[in-house]
């Protein structure tokens, strides 16, 4: 996946003398071109292969929108050409006629690009950035900046979610803790079912519960709380997203702030408050510097899941509810732009690997466990 | 952890509320689970409790199974509805979620008991560098998974076919065995494996008379756990299997999508009680596992 991310030989497989000419091309001095790459370009065109053409073209494309049209067009008339058996004499004069747009030194520049068996356009695409004439990295244009607010997007709900989890999640870990086993193996029930459940059987629920017509918005219209044309919107958004996500990684945080907290002995805090500390001083400086390995490694899990989810934000989501998961799918099933869906997921990847690390560090990646 | 009897009022009041706040998250975390059972059973073709269904006493016109025949692909005329397709997907569906689940979770339990007996041993060297590589599947996002997944599969030609897609699902599946088998060996006692070869048995013969039957309880859940990893699998599957390797996941997925109705809910509550089957096992192979190690329950 990581070679194909700046892989960009595949389109050098079908227009290799183009290109070598190419580069032969001194920007300097002349405006376009010269003869020798239109030539190049012209027998490349007429006797390549066409699905390979084909695909070169949606590669060009990437680089700057128009190639593919023009392309064809000019494609088609050079097949004219060639099946009369009447060879042009000039050939920069004969494509400039075909289409103007072979005179606007912009194609050229943009095809500079992808001369090179390996690119980097990937990386920047994923970031919203892309080249400019001289190869230069520029911002990609107002309204197709998307992917700098995903990944922005994506990080500040991956937060959110892990503090809700914490906030929720930390007094039922201290109960089932603090509980006898018999009272607490039945409640743990509670938090292992979910997690045992399907996912999709879970976010399917969601939708249920929280729809226009959903479980919640009935409830609250019947108390009255709401009336009957108020009802909110809690689904195919962010909140939804929100909620759901919360639901279906609290599990995550519960266990193992569960087993931290289960061998904490319950003497601190009596001996604590035994010393002349309130409870609450007594908590916040006994009980909960104790509890931080098993909330950093909830958390830590917590926030890694949810960076890297996919279904529920996609199902729950709606349209301003798509995390980077969604663009990654999108772009494999979808466009087809393979390299763009590499990129993105390698760089999701290294924040991965980044929390990964961390996740080593503070708790050991054997001390993972289940149920 | 009852409050003790000379606490204060402010107390009580914080140790009450907190016990209230507990109860709320644990009904958020099981309330949606429940409330799709009911709905799974409406006459209606909307995923909403109808006013029959809430009306005192129960209307049993509100109340049917016509979307759990519809699941099993019964499609006769009082079943079918306008908006309700009726095809013998979702049957299709749960034989290939059993067939690719039963072969992957098989190949995995193989796969990582192997690797667990290995990975425990006191002298195995990389120890660590290759615990963290198993374990990466369950760590690193599905979708990144995925998408390698279909690039390098893509290439070798197992996109799209059983294979790839229980190869894939094996991947998954795998950490999950070690881990549960590795916390197995913790309390096994090497010295067994010494006696019994001293004794004169060939290491094959050790590893199924005198280790399998005692680690048995960690493979069992391990399998469970590969088990539903596989059958839960929605993300490969969407990448790698065509329509032919549809999967009851993939049917969901596409019945949230697309046409939402109450069959959803009807595989969906089946899901639920399949998954607490699956619950009561392990934690009744667990307790079993610690009584037999001697944790005694506090």
């Amino acid at each position: 996946m990581l070679l194909r991310s700046v892989d960009d030989s595949q389109i050098n497989t079908v227009f290799p003398n183009t290109f070598e000419e190419y580069k032969k091309w001194d920007k300097e001095k002349d405006e376009l071109p010269p003869e020798e790459v239109y030539k190049a370009l012209f027998q490349e065109l007429a006797y390549g292969e066409k699905v390979q053409v084909g695909r070169a073209l949606t590669r060009m494309n990437y680089s700057k929108s128009g190639w593919k049209s023009l392309i064809k067009k000019t494609s088609r008339a050079i097949k004219k050409v060639v099946k009369k058996d009447e060879f042009p004499d000039s050939y920069k004069e004969f494509f400039i006629e075909t289409n103007e747009k072979w005179a606007d030194p912009t194609y050229w520049y943009a095809m500079g690009q992808m001369v090179n068996n390996q690119t980097s356009i990937y990386y920047w695409n994923a970031i919203d950035r892309t080249f400019d004439q001289e190869l230069n990295v520029v911002q990609q244009e107002e309204d197709r900046r998307v992917y700098v607010q995903t990944w922005l997007k994506t990080l500040k709900v991956s937060i959110y979610v892990t503090l809700f989890c914490l906030i929720l999640g930390f007094p039922v870990a201290h109960l089932l803790a603090n509980l006898p086993l018999r009272y607490s193996n039945l409640l743990m029930i509670f938090v292992l079912l979910p997690f045992w459940t399907s996912l999709l059987v879970r976010t399917t629920a969601w939708i249920v519960m929280l729809q226009q017509k959903g479980v919640i918005n009935g409830v609250l219209v019947w108390l009255g709380i709401l009336s009957d044309d108020g009802r909110i919107a809690m689904v195919y958004n962010e909140t939804g997203t929100l909620i759901a996500m919360t639901q279906i990684l609290l599990p995550f945080m519960i266990l193992p702030l569960y087993s931290v907290m289960r061998v904490i002995p319950k003497s601190h805090m009596r001996a604590a408050q035994n010393l002349g500390a309130k409870p609450v001083m007594a908590f916040w400086r006994v009980y909960l510097p104790q509890t931080i390995p098993g909330m950093s490694a909830g958390g830590l899990l917590v926030f890694v899941l949810a960076i890297g989810y996919f279904i529920t934000p996609e199902l729950v989501g709606g349209k301003d509810g798509k995390l980077i998961g969604s663009w990654i799918a999108y772009h494999l099933k979808t466009t087809l732009n393979w390299g763009l869906t590499a990129a993105l997921g390698a760089i999701l990847l290294g924040f991965m690997l980044i929390f990964y690390w961390l996740y080593n560090k503070i708790v050991g990646i054997d001390n993972i466990k289940l149920g | 952890m009852a409050l003790p009897t000379y606490a204060t009022p402010i107390q009580r009041t914080y140790y009450y509320a907190y016990l209230f706040f507990c109860a709320v998250v644990f009904f958020f975390l099981v309330a949606p689970l429940i409330a799709i059972v009911p709905i799974s059973f409406s006459e209606s073709p909307f995923m909403v409790f109808t006013e029959g269904m809430l009306a005192w006493p129960p209307d049993p016109e509100a109340w049917s199974l016509r979307w759990y025949r519809n699941m099993i692909g019964d499609c006769s005329a009082e079943v079918v509805s306008s908006t309700v397709p009726c095809s013998t997907k979702w049957m299709r569906g749960t034989v290939n979620s059993f067939y690719i689940g039963i072969i992957a979770t098989f190949i995995a339990t193989v796969l990582g008991t192997m690797a667990a007996l290995g990975l425990s041993r006191p002298h195995m060297p990389y120890k660590a560098l290759i615990m963290s590589i198993l374990i990466s599947p369950m760590i690193v996002p599905l979708i990144i998974t995925a998408a390698g997944m279909f690039f390098f599969y893509a290439r070798i030609n197992l996109v799209y076919t059983f294979t790839g897609v229980i190869l894939a699902h094996v991947a998954l599946a795998t950490p999950f065995v070690v881990i549960t088998v590795t916390a197995t060996l913790v309390g096994f006692d090497m010295n067994m494996v010494k006696a019994a070869q001293s004794l004169g048995a060939k290491p094959m013969r050790t590893f199924f008379k005198v280790i399998m039957p005692l680690i048995l309880p960690g493979i069992i859940s391990g399998a469970l756990f590969a088990f539903i990893t596989s059958f839960d699998e929605v993300v490969i599957v969407m990448f790698m299997a065509s329509i032919d390797q549809l999967t009851i996941p993939k049917q969901m997925w596409a019945g949230i999508r697309q046409e939402i109705s109450p069959v959803i809910l009807c595989m969906a509550t089946c899901l639920v009680i399949l998954s607490i089957v699956l619950l009561t096992t392990v934690e009744l192979l667990r307790r079993r596992a610690e009584r037999l190690r001697g944790i005694k329950a506090r």
